[in-house]
């Protein structure tokens, strides 16, 4: 249970960390905030020949107001994120949702961008970069690209990150007028990894029907997915009690094939993804206006 | 670069120096090089929280964390706690309240319990809950633990009132 042997350096700047990438391609691994990165490294099922540790990259640590919503540079930390007034009054998804992930002790470290980047499909920051249609910024040696959060989660562990790119920012635009939202999760011990969750907005007309939802469900299969057929279901409805029941039917329906594994059925995940998306909805939709 | 580094800290106040290669974790690195055996190996993967120290006041899993990290860093251990021979506070609690048995957990949850302490003096039980979820004990069933915590709290108030009323 101790690391296998690496080379390590722990550059001062992106670009020296896109260099030194670049340089040991194929070798190189990027530490972050450690707490998904040294467990497979204690337990050796990773083996970098570099790490290239992001800690004293100070350019990378921030939280603040950009066009209207939040940027979020990719080392500032989950318990930062967790204390931060900016995103509780911006982003009150991201900081709810903030409280799910591990314990106090994990988020004292663990990076938002290392969130990200891990690409645990049972991770919170995931989905909610999904649900808010969130921007991720990547710098390679040939600049810097924009990649959307609905495009970034590829498949379990497994981003759309070149392995010469390092994340460097989220950006969440501002919810819409007249939106609510709602995360909720079920796991078996606080702190665990989600058996299933979902995070959702929605935005209702000033007649109360739904105008627009993004609703995406974590923990049930090799990404975060977005529902898209039970959004259908509520677009242009004004969302009662039938409707949300027949929404959370429809998402539980919706999933492909539900991951199955020792922690839980394919059959209890979309039981969950059922009971938690209509709830989810009827808590998303007493929140409507709340943040106008 | 895998060959030895130099590494200077400080921990409980005092300044340290040792040679480790970058694989060395920080909770090996405390224990076998700097001879602080108080903080203790369990899981080595971060859930079990045997091994939470405190860097720059946070609480921190030390067996994630590699030594070559802490260069620089101002560290508090559980040796830190209170000078040789006496006992702080929150360990007179834990004493006194039966928040520990084998002793195993406790380095870990004695620092989780000073940072929790330090932000929040008063804390509710669903916020000690919080606090100390990502801590296992095998012994106690937790309810010795919770009392500890509240008992360590009072103390902790009471001090502070006595302080301030000199």
């Amino acid at each position: 249970m101790k690391p296998p042997p690496f080379d390590y350096v722990d550059p001062s700047t992106v670009g020296e960390a896109v260099s030194l990438l670049k340089q040991h391609e194929g070798e190189a691994k990027i530490l972050a905030g450690g707490q998904s990165l040294m467990p497979l490294l204690n337990m050796r099922l990773a083996r970098p020949g570099l790490l290239i540790d992001l800690n004293k990259v100070a350019e990378l640590t921030y939280i603040r107001e950009a066009d209207g919503g939040l940027a979020i540079g990719a080392m500032t930390r989950e318990r930062a994120v967790e204390r931060s007034a900016l995103v509780e009054s911006h982003q009150p998804l991201l900081h709810w949702a903030t409280r799910f992930i591990g314990h106090p002790q994990i988020r004292n470290r663990g990076t938002i961008g290392g969130s990200l980047a891990h690409a645990d499909p049972a991770a919170e920051y995931p989905a909610i970069a999904v649900a808010l249609d969130a921007e991720l910024r990547a710098v390679g040696c040939d600049g810097d690209r924009t990649i959307k959060a609905s495009d970034f989660f590829v498949t379990y562990l497994t981003s759309a990150l070149e392995p010469t790119e390092v994340l460097t920012e989220i950006r969440l635009p501002a919810l819409a007028e007249r939106s609510g939202w709602s995360f909720m999760e079920v796991a078996r011990r606080q702190g665990d990894f989600a058996l299933a969750g979902v995070a959702l907005t929605l935005t209702l007309e000033s007649g109360g029907e739904c105008s627009a939802a993004r609703i995406v469900l974590f923990g049930v299969g090799p990404t975060p997915i977005r529902a898209r057929q039970t959004e259908q279901v509520l677009i242009g409805e004004k969302p009662g009690e039938k409707l949300l029941e027949q929404a959370g039917q429809k998402a539980g329906e919706e999933i492909d094939e539900p991951l199955s594994d020792i922690h839980a059925s394919a059959e209890y995940r979309r039981h969950l993804a059922q009971v938690l998306t209509r709830r989810a909805l009827a808590e998303a939709v007493t929140r409507v206006g709340e943040a106008d | 670069m895998a060959t030895a580094r130099a590494v200077r800290l400080t921990v409980n106040g005092a300044p340290y120096e040792g040679h480790v290669e970058p694989r060395t974790t920080l909770v090996d690195f405390l224990r076998g090089e700097l001879g602080l055996t108080g903080t203790h190996v369990g899981c080595e993967h971060g859930v079990c929280g045997a091994c939470t120290i405190l860097l720059g006041g946070q609480a921190v899993r030390s067996c994630l964390m590699l030594a070559v990290q802490a260069d620089g860093a101002d560290l508090m251990t559980v040796e830190g706690l209170s000078p040789e021979g006496q006992l702080h506070p929150i360990q007179e609690a834990f004493m006194e309240a039966h928040g520990l048995q084998c002793g195993f957990c406790t380095p870990g949850f004695l620092m989780s319990v000073y940072e929790l302490l330090e932000h929040n003096q008063n804390p509710s039980d669903e916020e000690i809950r919080q606090s100390l979820g990502g801590q296992i004990c095998r012994c106690t069933g937790y309810q010795a633990i919770l009392g500890s915590v509240r008992l360590a709290a009072g103390k902790l108030q009471r001090a502070r009132t006595a302080g301030e009323a000199r």
